[in-house]
């Protein structure tokens, strides 16, 4: 795992071209309305980075800020070194969109879409094709290389559309909701080729309203609402900001009760003990850690996304 | 490689995917042949015989024709780029080490490549349905040097209109706008036949002076609109290719 050695000394000290991803202070609004209310960002080389809020809090607008789509109102950004705004090229040279939609020309088969893309980064003429070949073969796209995008699956658009993505070999891929709308086995084949690439180096950043996601797939998290990050850290740093674990209880009354717990067997010896005494009437109780869900709404005041309604996902 | 050569190798690449997907759009393409055929058998067998009782209207009728379909072919530029704009891939493009117009210049000449096909096509059905210009062939190469020039200044219009246009289906309201435009214009009756003010509109719009150059090359009829002609096209070309690329440019901020 890639966070092990990175600890909050280490990130401090290192001097900042060595960021994948900097930006400070970020702002962005349509008149009165301000979309990011001043966001920092630090991701290092390699790193899988998480951007999770609910739908409106600033995710794509982020996106398009660091992928040199918008300019922000106020603040700056680098990607490897090269300002956003100043060296759009440059940036444009070492990164990668993946964007909410899967951004692939259905008029053209899965093959010539990778051709496309690989001419438009300037392969050279001889490794275009073999370097498309490669890619469908990995992205086990082999069988429908000559079909038409417009025939294809939502799954199997979303793994040429990440194929597409690396072409080129980003130094910084960015995912924006990269598994929305995907049955849970599409998503499942997203998320493993998501650590594939990250754990060939890639540096990724990806948003996501799906807190099982970040989970999943980031060794960072922030959690973004109403433009802000509220919070930032490895998933366990989240969840530990609500405790280590709690004693949860449903009683016949169906009401729920939690008692926190450092989670050893002599404290929650101790907690049953004193339900026991008190002769409460529990149907179903059981020791855990909090949910990112719950981080996110001890964070926020309101909920995120639910955590895998994926039906949710695919109606959007 | 230098930065032109960059740019012209990214416009290539984007001109080949514009062609491959006209090739695609075989519907579109045989619409845009098969329309004015019809049009023309329409006012060439049935209309004709009234309009001009001693015959010969076939002559008259087949410029607008060929400008009629090269019209409503270069309008559905306006189609393609919308589509574009509405599908995620032009936000992939804009996040590419290219020239951001290289993808709109494809669009555009991948429709002049269109119309090239589909106006040889008209011109054969012209022949065959009794059309005889006494063209020479200097004068079969301005023609064609002005349908194409015609073509270039509404493909850059119809990139204005598709990217302004959010959705295929409402760019594709701008294509019938087109379509109509000549049917109040020289290209089937004499504009002094109608009421005043479609007379004026007629007088003034840009497809009656371009038809009135290509009657007078291919037929020799009088003309002397040619330079109108060349500077309403021209100028089309010019104001539409400037204003898609502001509109391109400014489309990545406005959201």
């Amino acid at each position: 795992m890639y966070g092990v050695h990175r600890n909050n000394v280490g990130r401090a000290m290192s001097p900042r071209p060595e960021a994948a991803i900097h930006a400070t202070d970020l702002r962005m609004s349509y008149g009165t309305t301000r979309v990011l209310e001043g966001i920092d960002l630090d991701v290092r080389p390699g790193e899988v980075f998480a951007m999770l809020g609910p739908n409106g809090a600033g995710k794509t607008t982020t996106i398009s800020i660091l992928t040199t789509l918008l300019r922000p109102t106020h603040g700056s950004a680098t990607i490897a070194g090269f300002d956003v705004a100043r060296e759009p090229r440059r940036v444009r040279e070492v990164i990668s969109l993946t964007g909410q939609f899967a951004a692939v020309d259905s008029k053209l088969t899965g093959r010539e879409n990778l051709l496309l893309m690989a001419r438009l980064h300037h392969l050279p003429r001889r490794s275009v094709r073999g370097r498309a070949d490669e890619l469908l073969e990995r992205f086990d796209l082999v069988a429908a290389a000559d079909r038409l995008v417009g025939t294809y699956s939502g799954g199997m658009r979303r793994r040429l559309d990440l194929a597409i993505s690396l072409v080129a070999r980003p130094q910084v891929l960015f995912l924006d909701e990269p598994t929305t709308g995907l049955d849970p086995r599409s998503r499942q084949t997203v998320w493993d080729l998501v650590r594939e690439v990250a754990d060939d180096g890639t540096t990724t950043f990806l948003t996501t309203q799906y807190l099982e996601e970040a989970d999943r797939l980031a060794d960072r998290i922030a959690v973004i609402d109403e433009g802000r990050v509220v919070a930032e850290g490895t998933a366990s740093q989240l969840k530990s900001g609500l405790g280590e674990a709690f004693v949860e209880l449903v009683l016949a009354d169906a009401t729920q009760t939690r008692i926190p717990t450092d989670g050893s067997i002599e404290h929650v010896g101790e907690v049953l003990a004193n339900i026991r005494r008190q002769g409460l009437d529990v149907q179903r109780w059981q020791v855990r850690e909090p949910t990112l869900d719950e981080v996110f709404l001890a964070l926020t005041g309101h909920r995120a996304a639910p955590t895998t309604d994926v039906i949710a996902g695919a109606r959007r | 490689m230098s930065a032109t050569n960059l740019a012209l190798r990214d416009t290539s690449t984007m001109i080949g995917r514009s062609v491959r997907r006209s090739t695609r759009e075989i519907d579109t393409l045989l619409l845009s042949i098969l329309l004015p055929v019809m049009v023309m058998a329409l006012f060439v067998y049935v209309f004709g015989g009234a309009i001009t009782p001693e015959g010969g209207y076939v002559d008259y009728v087949v410029p607008g024709v060929i400008l009629l379909c090269a019209g409503y072919g270069a309008a559905q530029t306006a189609v393609a780029v919308a589509g574009d704009m509405a599908e995620g891939i032009v936000d992939r493009f804009r996040t590419l080490p290219i020239l951001p117009s290289s993808v709109l210049v494809g669009h555009v000449v991948a429709s002049l490549a269109r119309n090239t096909v589909s106006t040889v096509c008209v011109v054969g059905v012209a022949y065959a349905v009794g059309f005889r210009p006494t063209a020479g062939s200097l004068e079969w190469l301005a023609a064609a040097g002005v349908v194409l020039l015609f073509v270039l200044g509404f493909s850059w219009l119809s990139v204005c209109v598709g990217l302004v246009a959010g959705s295929a289906e409402s760019a594709s309201g701008f294509t019938f706008f087109v379509l109509f435009l000549p049917y109040v214009s020289s290209a089937f009756v004499p504009t002094e036949t109608m009421p005043r003010a479609l007379h004026a509109f007629a007088e003034h719009q840009p497809v009656t002076p371009v038809i009135e150059t290509l009657r007078g090359l291919l037929m020799g009829t009088p003309n002397d609109a040619a330079w109108l002609a060349v500077a309403w096209c021209a100028g089309l070309a010019v104001v539409g290719a400037v204003g898609a690329a502001v509109l391109f440019g400014r489309r990545g901020r406005a959201r």
